[in-house]
């Protein structure tokens, strides 16, 4: 595509720009930083996590009543009750963080993979793309309840 | 079984983080999630409750799925169009798979699909001595979906064309449902869609498997935090030791033998079956 342009497109808010460059390439490397800084805050977290604790936590099963389950202290299921904990150094919500980029990284490749498309003129599949990424979207929404 | 209270949380973090490196690089090398490994770790040896496995299991098959991923930069194993087109099916499958879920029993599910995927993964070793001809024209549905590609490998850039696609989507679909139901063993029947029925190379379709059950995982995580599902003294061992498995077992994949990832594959989805089974039987699923 690209290599056969003799001129350089120098402005980064041009189409052409990105259509010189590797995209995929772009893709790896937003993949790979986002499983670095979910591996780092989450080491962090973890040192910080057995440092503060006290003894072992409990996950077993309540004996007898299979369908009862506590679950995880609420505050650290949320994203808006997790950060306020990371001011404290709370070591679990600083896993938790961990997860969340974790979490992030594989639905912000789809919506990068749809730009990547939309770079290479492929319709279609920016089409199949935004499909996909709505029908995650919409299973998070609906699974809240 | 460990008893729980007789480990300090030093110990248990150790042996969690040791079982998610092996978890890691089981699913890099096979295009499994996660859930083989770390949920009988935790509700066999440790006996911790079926939700924690499974929210423990459902970050394992993310951290695989990006870790592996993010070893191969250049490499281009994945076929992102295939994993895209086949992922419209899987995640409308699991929806429906979800509301199938509230009116069957879902342990004869678990026993039936068990023993499918015992069959399967014999299959799955019977074909290792031919070595298919994947420049054989592929079906128009593949063409105009423009699902044929290419891959790296010792021998040099290898193109492949992709067969029977509407038989494969219809079987993702149904791969959708049985993880909408059962919550686990999505993997296998992706990796077996791609390889048997649509004729992908083996690496491409684990490669390629991986990446789906990422995206599908990712999904399903925000609500099982939300839950309460994911607990952090869980997660931080799994996170950490399952991106390092993950991305040392990428780097063997590049250069092993096809014949080995399936004989590899094989055993590891007959384990998979047979944990179905059994917690199928005792009706903990």
């Amino acid at each position: 595509m690209g290599h056969n342009d003799k001129k350089q497109a120098n402005n980064i808010f041009s189409i052409e720009f990105w259509r010189q460059r590797e995209m995929d390439l772009y893709v790896g490397k937003l993949l790979r930083y986002g499983v670095f800084t979910a591996c780092f805050i989450t080491v962090l977290g973890g040192i910080i996590y057995v440092f503060q604790s006290h003894g072992m936590p409990d996950y077993k099963p309540v004996s007898g009543h299979h369908d009862q389950f506590e679950g995880v202290v609420p505050y650290l299921r949320e994203l808006n009750t997790i950060i306020p904990a990371l001011l404290r150094f709370d070591g679990a919500a600083i896993i938790q963080l961990g997860v969340v980029v974790l979490i992030a990284t594989p639905i912000i490749r789809v919506a990068f993979s749809a730009i990547v498309f939309l770079i290479e003129r492929d319709y279609l599949y920016v089409a199949v793309t935004l499909i996909v990424l709505a029908v995650i979207l919409l299973n998070m929404i609906f699974g809240l309840h | 079984m460990i008893d729980l209270t007789s480990v300090n949380i030093e110990v248990f973090s150790l042996i969690l983080f040791l079982g998610a490196v092996l978890a890691g690089m089981l699913g890099a090398l096979t295009g499994l999630g996660g859930g083989v490994v770390v949920i009988p770790l935790l509700t066999l040896g440790f006996g911790v409750d079926m939700r924690y496995a499974v929210g423990a299991a459902l970050v394992t098959s993310i951290a695989t799925s990006s870790g592996a991923a993010a070893a191969y930069i250049k490499e281009r194993i994945t076929n992102v169009r295939i994993g895209m087109f086949l992922e419209m099916a899987t995640t409308v499958g699991a929806v429906i798979g979800a509301l199938v879920a509230m009116y069957m029993p879902t342990n004869v599910i678990a026993i039936f699909f068990g023993i499918v995927l015992v069959f399967s993964a014999a299959m799955s070793m019977r074909k290792k001595n031919q070595t298919p001809d994947y420049s054989l024209p592929g079906d128009k549905l593949g063409i105009v979906m423009k699902l044929n590609g290419s891959y790296p490998t010792s021998n040099g850039i290898v193109s492949y064309n992709v067969h029977r696609v509407f038989g494969g989507f219809s079987l993702m679909t149904l791969a959708g449902v049985i993880s909408g139901i059962l919550g686990i063993g999505s993997g296998a029947l992706k990796v077996l869609a791609m390889d048997t029925m649509m004729k992908i190379p083996f690496k491409v379709s684990t490669t390629t498997s991986n990446f789906m059950v990422g995206v599908t995982a990712a999904a399903s995580a925000v609500v099982y935090l939300q839950r309460g599902y994911i607990d952090p003294g869980l997660a931080f061992p799994i996170v950490v030791g399952v991106l390092i498995g993950a991305f040392f077992g990428s780097k063997i994949l590049m250069n092993a033998k096809v014949k080995t990832l399936r004989l590899i594959f094989s055993v590891v989805v007959t384990v998979l079956a047979l944990q179905m089974i059994y917690n199928g039987i005792l009706g903990k699923l």
